[in-house]
């Protein structure tokens, strides 16, 4: 299970630069944190439009992690993704990222993924989200300088990269190498100006709500 | 309000020098001597954070003792192993300890250093330190609260003119320059065409530039930084003459190289910064070869 949260409206709106817009939303652990329910679509859907958006199409994939599943369902609505110039995607980082890596159109989060620590359920690694409750992909042409940066940079790379390589190991890409590539491929380079705020390490912490749901389970089981 | 040396000159158009010292490891301050020999040929010497990511005496520790030298100090400092709070403070500390001049940087990561096990900061990145050196400037802390009294600073940033792809090196260059940094400093250069392109892309920045000189010992060094150091290119016709040239021949067709670079680039840039690497006492030297002194 990995928890996340929408970001708010006016988040998503900054991010959300294009008119046309394709909804992709995960019916996996997204839906058991309700964010990506129908209750909670609708009113996006009532506000994007409020803001002069079209929303071209709309789908629900059971898992957003899985990418064979996002190519069987995606097939079907080929045009009205033509159509679109932009997804926005209600998934946990790891469905952000691979519908980013399959469609090479502006891909944003409508979500911040939140820390649980290190509780990634059936996800067999924290090697693409760390959970750090600010999700970033929406600037990063979907690929997470959080996990794919050495030193988790947010304005861009350091001086380090040699040949497109981390200055710590010249067989691992530079995340900042391979977001620039991305967001050159989709027209979006004007991103990377944008001045980034640090970090908030505030959200590297497990919500105490959620603590009481999720984390400690285990110790409730043992009293049991 | 006191401005730095390095900015006055640079404000008035002048060709400015500037050199680098990295403290040594413990508390010897036999390495002050190098400072010493560049006193009075350059107009401020930088001052390295644990370079390389090797435990050192400080930065700030080292530009005070040249200041109390009467040396205009270039205060070198990173976010490899301070978070928001140090950063923010070691900055009201240096300029309490009479330092202007700040050259902010992202550093580089423990893993390449003597303590590869420790854990990496990097909660800041040269661009926000560099805007939250700026926001100190205007007397608050970067969440908004008011100083009780403000620094003032010339604040610096480096650029690698080689870096490939270069547009994106131009973006975070243009970051840093609206973050606050009103100098830059640059990667070694050997490479003049390339750095002639560069200085043509960022002319419209109007920020002056200080183009960066690192003597090439020998010809290994110079093929370890082709491999290793990015965005260096050494061109093969200087490996040839340093591989070519007698043992004793070596520091002269060395200064010979960096005068050669110096004069070509003189006419491009604002100033130079020449990392001499242990080899300060042939900086003046090398300056009379480039015809500067």
């Amino acid at each position: 299970m990995i928890y996340s949260e929408l970001k708010p409206f006016d988040e998503i709106l900054k991010l959300l630069k294009e008119e046309k817009v394709f909804l992709i939303l995960c019916n996996g652990c997204a839906e058991v944190c309700k964010v990506s329910d129908e209750e909670n679509i609708k009113e996006i859907e009532k506000k994007l439009r409020e803001n002069g958006k079209i929303i071209e199409g709309k789908v629900k994939i059971d898992f957003l992690c899985s990418k064979n599943l996002i190519i069987r369902k995606l097939s079907r609505y080929t045009e009205k993704l033509l159509n679109s110039s932009s997804i926005l995607v209600f998934s946990c980082g790891i469905g952000v990222q691979c519908v980013s890596k399959m469609i090479d159109l502006p891909v944003y989060p409508a979500t911040n993924t939140v820390y649980l620590g290190g509780f990634q359920g059936l996800w067999p690694g924290e090697e693409r989200c760390l959970e750090c409750g600010t999700c970033f992909l929406g600037i990063t042409g979907g690929i997470c300088p959080i996990t794919f940066c050495t030193k988790q940079l947010v304005n861009g790379p350091c001086g380090g990269t040699n040949k497109g390589k981390c200055e710590i190991d010249s067989e691992k890409d530079c995340g900042w190498a391979l977001i620039y590539e991305k967001l050159k491929k989709i027209g979006k380079l004007e991103i990377l100006k944008e001045y980034q705020e640090p970090r908030n390490y505030k959200l590297v912490e497990v919500p105490s709500n959620l603590r009481k749901k999720v984390f400690f389970d285990i110790d409730k089981n043992e009293e049991l | 309000m006191e401005i730095s040396n390095l900015q006055k000159k640079l404000n008035e158009g002048k060709f400015v020098i500037t050199s680098e010292i990295g403290p040594g490891k413990g508390t010897n301050l036999e390495f002050l001597k190098e400072a010493e020999i560049l006193k009075d040929k350059v107009d401020a010497i930088n001052v390295t954070d644990l370079q390389s990511s090797v435990m050192r005496l400080g930065s700030l520790c080292v530009c005070h003792l040249l200041v109390e030298m009467g040396i205009e100090p270039i205060f070198q400092i990173t976010c490899r192993d301070r978070n928001r709070l140090a950063l923010q403070s070691d900055l009201l500390s240096a300029y309490v300890l009479g330092i202007r001049n700040v050259l902010c940087l992202t550093g580089d990561h423990p893993i390449l250093g003597d303590h590869p096990e420790s854990k990496p900061v990097f909660d800041l990145d040269s661009v926000s330190l560099l805007k939250v050196a700026s926001e100190l400037m205007e007397g608050r802390d970067m969440k908004g609260n008011q100083l009780d009294g403000k620094p003032s600073f010339f604040l610096g940033a480096v650029v690698s003119p080689g870096y490939e792809p270069l547009e994106l090196q131009i973006i975070k260059m243009e970051k840093k320059i609206m973050a606050g940094a009103k100098f830059f400093q640059t990667q070694a250069i050997y490479d003049l065409k390339k750095f002639e392109e560069f200085m043509k892309r960022v002319e419209k920045y109007k920020v002056p530039i200080l183009g960066g000189i690192v003597l090439l010992k020998s010809a290994g060094m110079a093929k370890y930084m082709n491999e290793n150091v990015a965005g260096v290119t050494v061109p093969d016709r200087y490996i040839e003459m340093l591989a070519k040239a007698k043992k004793e021949d070596r520091v002269k067709i060395s200064l010979e190289i960096g005068a050669e670079l110096i004069k070509g680039m003189k006419d491009m840039c604002s100033g130079i910064h020449i990392m001499p690497l242990g080899w300060d006492k042939y900086v003046p030297e090398l300056l009379y070869l480039s015809g500067l002194i």
